[in-house]
Formats: C-alpha cells, sequence, structure tokens
C-alpha cells in the first residue's frame, strides 16, 4: 500500500512543477465557460428578415411595421421582386424573406384568408424552424388584431384556448442553467482523462516505465497511484467550475452537492481509468491524443449537451449505455436544477459504478509489467 | 577453487520475435559474486537476454532461474532481489535527486527511518549531498549515470543488471563507473553487465560473445585471449564477429 503513496506523491510533485499544470486548471475552465455559455446559445435575437412587398397598401405595411417592432427582427431593406430577395439569402445577408402578394389588402377587406409566403434559409435546420415559429407567431396575433376589429367590438369573439405556459425548472429559461452544468462535465472529463493517459504515456516515451516495471511493485499499486492525483484535480476541477459558474451565471445548485460529488467521484474513476487503458495500449503522445480526441467527440455529440437523448434513434440511445458522459450530462443537470436526489439518479448511479468497476480492472489487466 | 555458488541458471533460453531469432539456444551460469560480461555487436542480442533475464520480457522457451527464483512464474520475486540500470537513462529529470531516490526506494518497498538513512547513505556515497535539491536536468550526463546506478542498488539486491551503462561518457566517467561496479561486486553482489566496449570486457571475471543471437564464446579473457591466440579482446571480438551474417 506505501508504494502507492510514494507514486501519487511523486506525481504531485511533478503535476505542481510543471508551470503549464496551474494556467490549465484554473484558466481553462473560466475560458470555457464564459466562451461557450455565452457562444453556444439557442435563443435567436438577431433574425434578419426580408420584405418584399407587392400589396404596398396600408395593411402590408402594418404588418412590416410589427417585425420591425419586435425584438427578434431586423428588417434589411431590399427591392421589390422575389429574385433580389433571394440573392440576400445567398449572400447569407438575410435568414427570412416573406412576400407580400398583390392583394394582400383587398383579400382582407373581402374577408378572404389573407396569404403571405415566408422563404427561410434553412442551412442551421435549428435557426430555420426558430426563425419560422418567431414569424408565424407575429402573423397569427396580427390576423387575430383584424379579425376582432373586423367583427366589431361588441360582437363577442369566438371562445380560444388559451394556454398558461410556466416553465418548470428553469422558469426564466436560462440558457446558461442548461448549459453550463454540461461544459462542467466536459470540462472535468478533458482534464481527467487527457492528464492520466498523457501522464502514463510519456514515461513510456521517456523510458522512465522501465525503471518501475522492473520493481516489485504490483499493476493495482501502479495504476491506483497513477489515477489518484488526477482523480483529486478533476474533483477540484468540478468544484471550480461550480463556483465559476455559480459566480459567473447564477447557475441554480438545487439538489445535494454530496450527492453530485459522488457521482462524479465514481464516473472520474471510469473516464480516468478509460485514460489509463487508452495509454496503457498506445506507444506515443500522439496517439493518445487522438483516440482519446475521438472518442471524445463521439461521447460528447451523443451525451445530449446540445441535443436530447430521449429524440435519438434507437441505436443511439442503446449505444448512450456505455457513453459515461450520457449518464454525467444528464445527472449533474438533474441535480443542479431539478434537484434531484439519490432515488432518482439511482439507475445512472448503478450503471456507471459497473462501467467504473469494468474498466478499471480492464486498466490494471492491460497495463503489462512485462512484455 | 572453492565451490561457487550459483546466481543465474540459464538453459536452452530461445527468444522469438515473429521469425526473428533474437536469442538462439542460450545456455550459461552466472556465479555468485562474479562481474559476468555479455558482449557483442549492436543487435547481436544481448538487450534481449538482459530484459528476459530481469523480467521485463517474456521468455520463449528454455529453463531460466535467477536469484533461485523462475523467470516465468516468480517475477515479482525476481524483481524484489535483482537492480536494473538501462542504456536508456530513466530518472525523472523534473525531479531533485533526492526526490529520485526517495521515490524508487519507496516503490522498492523502504519507508521511514530506513529509507531516510539509506538516502542519505547514497547521497554520500556519491558526494552529492550539496546537490541533493538540484534537478536531474541540470546534472552531467556521468552524474546521471552514477545516481542511476546507486539508485538500482538502493534495495541492496542480490544482483544488478547493467544494460550498456556507459554508453556515451568520456573515459574518466567510466572508469570511475567500473570502480563503482567493482566495489559492489567486492560486497558480494553480482554483477551482469552488457556493453560493445572491449576495454571493459578486461574488467570482467567471465565474458560471454554473442554473435547473431547465438553464444559464439564464454571464459574469462584471459583464457579467451589465450585460446584464440589474441593479444586483446578487440581481436578476439572481431575474430568472432567476422562470422556473423548481419555484420
Amino acid at each position: 500500500m506505501r508504494a502507492i503513496l510514494f507514486i501519487i506523491q511523486k506525481e504531485f510533485l511533478q503535476i505542481f512543477r510543471n508551470k503549464t499544470m496551474l494556467p490549465i486548471i484554473f484558466l481553462l475552465p473560466i475560458i470555457q465557460l464564459l466562451i461557450l455559455a455565452n457562444a453556444a446559445t439557442f435563443e435567436m435575437k438577431n433574425i434578419n428578415i426580408s420584405v418584399v412587398d407587392y400589396d404596398n397598401s396600408r395593411i402590408s405595411r402594418e404588418v412590416i411595421s410589427h417585425f420591425d417592432a419586435s425584438t427578434f427582427f431586423t428588417i434589411i431593406p431590399t427591392e421589390q421582386s422575389v429574385e433580389k430577395a433571394l440573392e440576400l439569402v445567398h449572400s447569407n445577408r438575410t435568414d427570412l424573406v416573406m412576400v407580400i402578394p398583390n392583394g394582400f389588402e383587398k383579400d382582407i377587406d373581402n374577408s378572404i384568408a389573407p396569404k403571405v409566403q415566408l422563404l427561410v434559409n434553412s442551412i442551421n435546420g435549428m435557426g430555420a424552424s426558430l426563425a419560422y415559429a418567431y414569424s408565424s407567431s407575429i402573423l397569427m396575433n396580427f390576423t387575430k388584431n383584424i379579425a376582432i376589429k373586423k367583427l366589431n367590438v361588441n360582437i363577442q369573439t369566438p371562445p380560444t384556448i388559451s394556454t398558461q405556459t410556466s416553465y418548470w425548472y428553469n422558469p426564466e429559461l436560462k440558457y446558461s442553467h442548461f448549459m453550463v452544468p454540461g461544459i462542467l462535465v466536459i470540462l472535468v472529463t478533458i482534464i481527467g482523462m487527457f492528464l492520466t493517459a498523457l501522464n502514463l504515456v510519456r514515461e513510456k516515451e521517456l523510458g522512465t516505465i522501465e525503471q518501475i516495471n522492473v520493481t516489485p511493485i504490483k499493476r493495482y499499486q501502479f495504476i491506483i497511484g497513477k489515477l489518484v492525483p488526477f482523480w483529486i484535480i478533476a474533483m477540484f476541477e468540478l468544484a471550480f467550475g461550480l463556483l465559476v459558474g455559480k459566480l459567473l451565471f447564477d447557475i441554480p445548485i438545487n439538489g445535494s452537492l454530496t450527492l453530485l460529488f459522488s457521482f462524479a467521484g465514481v464516473f472520474l474513476v471510469l473516464a480516468l481509468g478509460g485514460g489509463l487503458l487508452l495509454s496503457s495500449i498506445s506507444s506515443s503522445q500522439q496517439q493518445v491524443m487522438f483516440v482519446a480526441f475521438f472518442f471524445m467527440i463521439v461521447f460528447v455529440l451523443m451525451s445530449g449537451i446540445f441535443t436530447s437523448t430521449e429524440s435519438m434513434p434507437n441505436w443511439a440511445q442503446i449505444f448512450n449505455r456505455i457513453n459515461p458522459l450520457y449518464y454525467f450530462m444528464k445527472v449533474i443537470r438533474m441535480v443542479l436544477v431539478k434537484g434531484a436526489n439519490l432515488s432518482d439518479i439511482r439507475e445512472s448511479f448503478i450503471s456507471v459504478s459497473i462501467l467504473a468497476v469494468t474498466m478499471l480492472s480492464f486498466a490494471i489487466f492491460r497495463y503489462k509489467k512485462t512484455s | 577453487m572453492e565451490k561457487k555458488e550459483i546466481i543465474i541458471e540459464v538453459e536452452n533460453l530461445v527468444k522469438k520475435f515473429g521469425q526473428f531469432v533474437a536469442n538462439d539456444n542460450l545456455t550459461f551460469k552466472v556465479f555468485k559474486g562474479e562481474i559476468f560480461g555479455f558482449l557483442g555487436a549492436n543487435g547481436a542480442g544481448k538487450t534481449t537476454a538482459i530484459r528476459i533475464l530481469s523480467g521485463l520480457l517474456e521468455p520463449t522457451s528454455g529453463k531460466i532461474s535467477v536469484a533461485g527464483y523462475n523467470a516465468y512464474s516468480q517475477r515479482d520475486l525476481i524483481k524484489a532481489n535483482i537492480g536494473y540500470m538501462s542504456q536508456k537513462f530513466s530518472l525523472y529529470d523534473d525531479l531533485t535527486v533526492r526526490e529520485n531516490i526517495r521515490f524508487f526506494g519507496g516503490i522498492y518497498g523502504l519507508y521511514g527511518k530506513i529509507l531516510k538513512a539509506r538516502i542519505d547513505e547514497l547521497l554520500s556515497d556519491l558526494k552529492m549531498t550539496e546537490f541533493k535539491d538540484d534537478l536531474i536536468s541540470s546534472l552531467p550526463l556521468g552524474w546521471k549515470q552514477r545516481l542511476s546506478f546507486s539508485i538500482a542498488m538502493i534495495h541492496k539486491p542480490v544482483i544488478i543488471f547493467l544494460d550498456e551503462p556507459t554508453g556515451g561518457v568520456d573515459p574518466i566517467t567510466r572508469r570511475s563507473f567500473w570502480e563503482m561496479i567493482h566495489s559492489v561486486a567486492n560486497q558480494g553482489t553480482t554483477v551482469f553487465v552488457t556493453t560493445h566496449y572491449m576495454d571493459e570486457a578486461e574488467y570482467c571475471d567471465r565474458v560471454t560473445i554473442m554473435v547473431d543471437g547465438r553464444i559464439e564464446a564464454l571464459d574469462s579473457p584471459a583464457n579467451l585471449k589465450k585460446t584464440f591466440n589474441a593479444n586483446s579482446m578487440d581481436e578476439v571480438f572481431v575474430m568472432l564477429a567476422r562470422k556473423a551474417k548481419s555484420a
């Protein structure tokens, strides 16, 4: 057992002697959170719209002014031709073209359902559907007002279903409440896994591992000695990241931090064990970086950081059962935002524990003192 | 001559890498307390053999016993009783002299007062006490090699394996290195050393000359020179190495 302590002590000496380590540990989370939580957002504030108004009537100008008044839209002037407006779409200067046909006002006067055409730039599918939804709702409101005016005030409007929406767990629909926990997951995984993996393979490159392999140290002692220092650093990183998230973004912490950190502890055994396994089958830092990067991208994009995992195809949901990031992403949001307790995350906890034990055994088994 | 105790016994050791035979049926014995030299050109199979004996490499076949333990089933027991220093310098550059000694002492199972006493003893033997807090990266190569050697001896092993320990150092440092080797051998440690410097062969009690993975000769330097009617080990070696396929 004492041998493990000697390895841990040696690793910490080396980590803190390395001048790039402290900036990585402290600056990385701040920069990542600042950039990603603010930039990676689905909220649309500046949709560019161009209007081709063939009707050029009082009422068509009124429609346009509704768009102008909305904070979501910026009107980009265009010549009065659909072709010219589409050129603006091609050159990416506008996101949406609204065509108001000739006879728009007349149709309204004659109580014929008025028609407009919306041409949406859908290079970004998500943005397109949002732009479409925002503009439809403006048009809907507008027609409803006209209908009321036309039907006269003293006539009862037909009853419509009015919806009262309250957004649970994130009442103000703050995007950062969703993203910051997700980014924290990526952050601790990268710090933990990459540092561990690079550390072990570096000893291979330098040849120092040989000097260790020729000692009677047990394989599990060596692997655990290599894992613990980076486990501690990653746990610290999570605490530090949470603090930054709380101070800068005021993220909610509704659940138990003890629960979150217990889960993170098990998750990190899995992630770091994976890093160690990877480095024991690789022979250079370059190789480790490439393979780790590959897995990170797959795991991150599948984890549900941006997109809901429930709406993924069946095979992807099956794949996610072995995706460590999927579990952590789910748990951290449930605990922080929703205030979930142990029984809510029990299944994830059990799955990650099983994966962690498997991974660690595999890493120990795969590390060979004799080639 | 008194009856000598056998410390390494190798019978028909074979090591293949795919089709390539690196060690072809090696058979030899090493006696306790002797300096046993393994000579050969680059690629003759010296390093392969020494790595197998120190438990870093799995042999393909053959009967091998080191310090009384089986090289297949008792590798950790072998490792507890041997020291190893390789041609590739392997201390931690970013740790100090003392931290390196402490770390390796620790993973060999030393601790507390014993470890501390051993560190102080090592530092004073090496006359490095005042440099104990210097980083390894700041030391000259000769010092690093002497330190490596001492660290390989930290747990007082019965055998020390040295794989081309003097590669790349100047003749004066080599001489002082060999003084260290003689001094540990005088204290009863068996020294197993590979080299391709023929003058170093003269310092060994017995030498083995390897050519193309086979043992071509094994005897004391004096006897070898007599057998091959040569003036120096250099001549003996050249005579044998000419037979090599690869040379």
